[in-house]
């Protein structure tokens, strides 16, 4: 006897469920951990009492939006710990992989976590170029072979006015510089994130990618890219960058808004002219070359002088602190802009 | 088939369902991480957008019943304009308690500085003196005025899809939609937009 009815019968016991139904353990604890995070106690002590699995489908009503599959990301170990935020407390990984600007994977913040884990980043190409003595081309594996990985905990300031603490894994952008060797032509560095409108949805739909003009561009002057503060991240907390974050490699300039450190990065040219940046193409009055962050220049429709901090805790846990000229690392990076008025260069 | 008392009875409870609907999903999509992992922005953005949705759909009541003779239909304005209010006004309280942390003298500074906070607050309070009026002892009380001030409306309609307009960031065609979709509303009035003109 064989039909479809009693196949099904025969072969699953109603109690039986597939590998793919069930929350991976990571995910179920984080969501409970922001349960308790907002302050739901009450639900969370409901909650406890339904079997685990059920309770994992209750929030799972909105099942459409979660990936499917989750990106995978590597152990990553580094030999040295720097931390450049203090005694500040580290936004969890939760958040920073969560909260992401990532408006190739879409402009809402919760988009990039969504639509970018399938994201392939084997093989992926950088080519340091331009003005430089020896060409480079670096494949994946390099980013970790040919580099000393350090950790460093920066202060992240969007320009948004929200910020975050991240410990970043990877490398001073110098070391890669010095490596390809910067001719005296060299006055600029410019940057490109991938172009591959297939994997990146925003690329192709101006509706969903915000209407930028792709690939993104970010640059930087030569003095600002050779300061040690100035780091290439492949790395996030002790793994490997997810794709929201900006996996695999991508820029962190902590003193500068978000919008400057840009992700997922194919070519790196050292330039003798300007290049030009994306957000200041599409918004020149509102976003400058520089973007250093500066409270006492306010973006035209926002005040920049306080930020929201998003660390540990729910949504009433957060706290609005005063920002810091150039994000807290004046000491480090106020000497490249002596002479400039930074009120017209912002 | 014309829209009876009765029916207009099962048409309002229908709405208040519908309009409650989506706050019960926001609840459930933050207490269950579907928000994002900071969902502020999420928040704000979208209680306007309900606000702005559900304001454009109480503009749709008038012509809707006027083309199909359904004057019924009419009754259920208010019951949609206090939700535009309660809509507005959880997107103004989200602004000030999760965005702003209750910084009062940063919220007062802003809503002075910034264009398109102070539009934002213009048609806010409007909306505020629509819905304390939407009683009928004080429609009553008021007589002719409250037609006058009722009329407000149609600035409402101008000035909440600029304010969405202006405060993105960078992608205009949602907006833009918003304020095509608005201003073919307020043509549909035209004639009456104008009364209100000639009037003064």
């Amino acid at each position: 006897m064989s039909n479809k009815f009693t196949n099904g019968l025969l072969k699953r016991s109603p109690w039986h469920i597939k590998e793919s139904e069930v929350t991976p353990e990571e995910i179920f604890k984080d969501r409970r951990s922001i349960i308790k995070a907002l302050g739901f106690g009450a639900v969370g002590a409901v909650g406890a009492t339904i079997p685990s699995v059920a309770n994992a489908d209750i929030f799972s009503l909105f099942g459409k939006d979660k990936p499917a599959k989750k990106f995978a990301t590597a152990p990553l170990p580094f030999t040295k710990q720097t931390n450049y935020a203090g005694a500040e407390i580290v936004t969890p990984y939760s958040k920073v992989t969560t909260h992401n600007n990532f408006y190739e994977f879409g402009t809402s913040k919760k988009a990039p976590a969504e639509n970018s884990q399938e994201f392939q980043v084997d093989p992926w190409t950088l080519v340091i170029d331009g003005e430089v003595d020896r060409p480079l081309t670096l494949g994946l594996d390099d980013f970790t072979k040919l580099m000393d990985i350090e950790q460093r905990t920066y202060r992240m300031r969007c320009v948004e006015a929200w910020s975050m603490v991240i410990p970043w894994l990877g490398f001073p952008l110098a070391t890669l510089l010095k490596r390809a060797g910067v001719n005296s032509k060299g006055k600029y560095v410019a940057f490109e994130t991938l172009h591959d409108p297939e994997q990146m949805p925003g690329q192709s739909n101006r509706f969903m990618g915000g209407g930028i003009h792709y690939p993104y561009v970010e640059g930087l002057t030569i003095e600002e890219a050779m300061n040690d503060l100035t780091f290439m991240a492949v790395g996030l907390y002790d793994k490997t960058l997810p794709p929201q974050n900006g996996a695999p490699i991508r820029l962190v300039v902590p003193w500068k808004y978000g919008f400057k450190s840009i992700k997922s990065v194919v070519r790196i040219r050292v330039t003798s002219q300007r290049p030009p940046t994306s957000w200041n193409q599409l918004g020149p009055s509102e976003y400058g070359f520089y973007a250093n962050v500066n409270p006492a220049v306010d973006h035209p429709r926002w005040s920049q002088a306080s930020e929201r901090r998003i660390a540990e805790g729910g949504l009433f846990s957060a706290t609005r602190i005063k920002t810091l000229p150039f994000n807290g690392y004046g000491d480090q990076v106020a000497d490249l802009y002596r002479g400039l008025d930074l009120t017209k260069n912002f | 088939m014309r829209i009876t008392n009765k029916h207009v009875f099962w048409l309002k409870a229908l709405m208040h369902v519908v309009a409650i609907l989506p706050i019960i999903y926001l609840v459930l999509a933050v207490l269950g991480d579907e928000a994002g992992g900071d969902p502020v922005q999420y928040i704000i953005h979208y209680t306007g957008i309900g606000a702005l949705n559900t304001f454009l759909i109480t503009l749709c009541i008038s012509p809707i019943a006027k083309k199909f003779k359904q004057g019924a239909l009419i009754q259920t304005r208010r019951l949609i304009g206090l939700y535009v209010f309660a809509y507005a006004t959880l997107h103004l309280m989200a602004f000030i308690s999760l965005d702003l942390l209750f910084e009062w003298t940063l919220f007062f500074q802003e809503t002075v500085k910034r264009p398109y906070i102070v539009v934002g607050t213009v048609a806010y309070l409007l909306l505020l003196a629509l819905s304390v009026t939407s009683l009928n002892a004080v429609r009553r009380k008021m007589g002719k005025r409250w037609q006058q001030l009722h009329n407000s409306v149609y600035l409402v309609a101008v000035l909440v899809p600029i304010h969405f307009f202006w405060s993105v960031k960078s992608e205009i065609i949602e907006p833009s939609i918003y304020i095509a979709v608005a201003a073919l509303l307020l043509f549909f009035r035209k004639s009456q937009i104008q009364r209100i003109f000639k009037r003064k």
